[in-house]
């Protein structure tokens, strides 16, 4: 799977409660409505400016606090696809692969990517370029049975598909 | 091979030795979803065309993030989860029986060896019992509604031990914060946050359960504390399973270690906006506070309000108070002992057992510029429903002394 994109910076310690505020959360599983405060914890004009496909590249411990799947869900509905991170909170990890969200870890690409920066991630193979400033990084792809999830487009299809889960 | 609590654990579970880093798939002793995870939980158990639960006698259902509801929206998806309980003859706490996470020690879920999982990011607080407990998604929580397994990768783990007597008005979540302020934010991410030493030793089930509950603030997968009679006495009558004695081996390969000298800690508290900007309560005497808030699944507990009210008898808070026990157990043992009368007198708004304004849902969202110091786990931006807010997170005896002061105050200068 391949994803071109334009980067969005953030920081360090982004937490879900940026990614969607707690007090949406609790009124509606409308995704629609949901993504339209995706990032306003942080960026409040994100949501309607961000092109489907667009990456977010980020600090350390993006996702960090709450288990709510809310937080990749949001992005994804929002057109995100992928976040590459320096490290991500392990919740948020799972839950991104479980919904279908390219997430990455590449410590080295923080510091190369500028806001702006058209990027292409490839997923299987582990690279990622700059397209924007003609550099490559290469990250660990994930293990094969996370991968194998992503690919179906998260856990709901990967059991749809297949009527058992991959560990069982 | 020599383990630590985790893998001894884990391996204990799944009946063959684990190393740190391996992928294992765990049989679930306990799961539990709330109404802030449960709904979409039921989507995805439904949109996988699931329509049994696996063991409904081990699955729990929570209202407790919005309780009682505040508006129509969430008052239809707690509906959703009551006719979900209902269906499926699920454990169901509905509003006013408490925090998840004080509930589920509370009625017999949790016991040690046990695998408990939670959607919710807390769930980290078993730990206090030796179970192997963490968090997950919905989905994921769909998957083990439906099957009653999860893979699991087995985690390092970080020895954080804690020697020497606490000063008196030095509690378990100052050490708790300390160790957040050493560690970081995400200084154990993935790992097993593993507290040993007299000092745990010495405290109760209720302090132990707060450096549990914390342990998600390093980016941990668990905090984890040895059982032992104190554990033993707090689940008797409680829980069906036998309280075995689990304990680390003593020369287990940590991947860090931390030690933290009890009696040279003081009054901490955790500055706005990350929880790690830990500082000595010294550092930031005389902040004015707006409000102040007195539970959550860090600190709700029956010790907590005696700490509290120990503090507010006789006194009158400055600024709004609100206090909210963890459970109804809580509550009624509250009430008995005469500290919600305390509360009362003091002029605090004494609520219903839940997370209250913890998550920002409701009960006592700050306006903007406020500044609250509340005994709960998290001062994201936003975190209590106001991104313009400033939260201070301290021991209930701190936040105590707030509510009396208006201001944060040492405890020593007051007491
Ligand atoms: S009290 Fe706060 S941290 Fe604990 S479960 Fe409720 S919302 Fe989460």
């Amino acid at each position: 799977m391949i994803i071109k994109g334009r980067a969005w910076k953030f920081g360090n310690n982004i937490s879900t409660d940026h990614i969607i505020p707690g007090k949406y959360k609790f009124k509606t599983l409308d995704f629609r409505e949901l993504a339209q405060h995706a990032m306003e914890g942080i960026d409040s004009e994100f949501s309607r400016r961000v092109q489907p496909g667009d990456i977010i590249v980020a600090g350390r411990n993006f996702g960090c606090g709450s288990s709510r799947e809310q937080a990749p869900l949001v992005l994804k509905h929002a057109g995100v696809g992928a976040v590459v991170a320096r490290s991500f909170a392990r919740i948020f990890f799972r839950n991104s692969i479980n919904v279908g969200l390219p997430v990455v870890i590449c410590p080295e690409a923080y510091e190369a990517v500028e806001q702006g920066d058209l990027l292409e991630v490839n997923l299987a193979e582990g690279m990622l370029k700059n397209l924007s400033k003609g550099t490559v990084f290469n990250f660990k792809p994930l293990p094969d049975f996370l991968l194998k999830i992503l690919l179906d487009g998260g856990l709901v299809e990967h059991y749809k598909m297949h009527g058992k889960f991959i560990w069982e | 091979m020599p383990q630590t609590l985790a893998e001894k654990i884990l391996s204990m579970k799944i009946k063959r030795d684990v190393s740190p880093g391996e992928i294992v798939v765990v049989e679930v002793d306990a799961a539990m979803a709330h109404d802030g995870t449960a709904p979409l939980m039921i989507q995805s158990f439904k949109a996988m065309g699931m329509t049994k639960v696996w063991d409904p006698s081990r699955a729990v259902f929570v209202i407790d993030h919005i309780a009682p509801s505040s508006n129509e929206g969430t008052s239809a998806l707690h509906k959703m989860m009551r006719e979900f309980a209902l269906q499926h003859g699920l454990n169901f706490f509905d509003v006013g029986e408490g925090i998840c996470h004080q509930l589920l020690p509370e009625k017999g879920f949790v016991y040690p060896g046990g695998v408990v999982l939670g959607a919710d990011s807390h769930t980290c607080t078993h730990g206090a019992f030796a179970a192997f407990s963490t968090g997950i998604g919905s989905t994921e929580m769909a998957a083990v509604f439906g099957s009653g397994k999860l893979w699991l990768r087995v985690p390092e783990s970080l020895k954080v031990t804690v020697t020497g007597a606490l000063k008196s008005y030095v509690t378990a979540k100052d050490v708790v914060l300390h160790v957040i302020g050493e560690v970081g934010a995400d200084g154990a991410t993935y790992m097993a946050v593993e507290y040993s030493g007299d000092t745990v030793k010495e405290m109760s089930i209720d302090s132990r359960m707060t450096l549990c509950n914390m342990a998600v603030e390093m980016g941990a997968k668990t905090g984890l504390i040895a059982s032992d009679e104190k554990t033993r006495l707090f689940l008797e009558g409680r829980c069906q399973a036998p309280c075995k004695t689990i304990e680390p081996d003593s020369s287990a390969y940590y991947t860090d270690e931390l030690i933290v000298e009890a009696d040279k800690l003081e009054p901490m508290v955790s500055c706005p906006h990350e929880v790690d900007n830990v500082k000595a309560v010294a550092e930031v005497e005389g902040t004015p506070v707006d409000q102040v808030f007195i539970g959550s699944c860090t600190n709700g507990r029956l010790e907590d309000l005696r700490m509290a009210a120990q503090m507010l008898k006789g006194k009158k808070v400055k600024c709004r108070t609100i206090v909210m026990p963890a459970s109804r157990e809580v509550y009624l043992k509250a009430l008995r002992e005469g500290l919600i009368e305390i509360f009362l007198e003091a002029g605090c708004a004494v609520g219903v057992p839940g997370c209250g304004p913890c998550v920002g849902g409701h009960h006592g969202v700050p306006a903007p510029g406020e500044v609250v110091v509340a005994t709960t786990n998290r001062n994201f931006k936003g975190r209590m429903g106001c991104a313009e807010a400033f939260i201070y997170l301290a021991s209930p005896i701190v936040a105590a002394h707030a509510a009396i002061q208006g201001k944060i105050v040492h405890p020593k200068e007051v007491s």
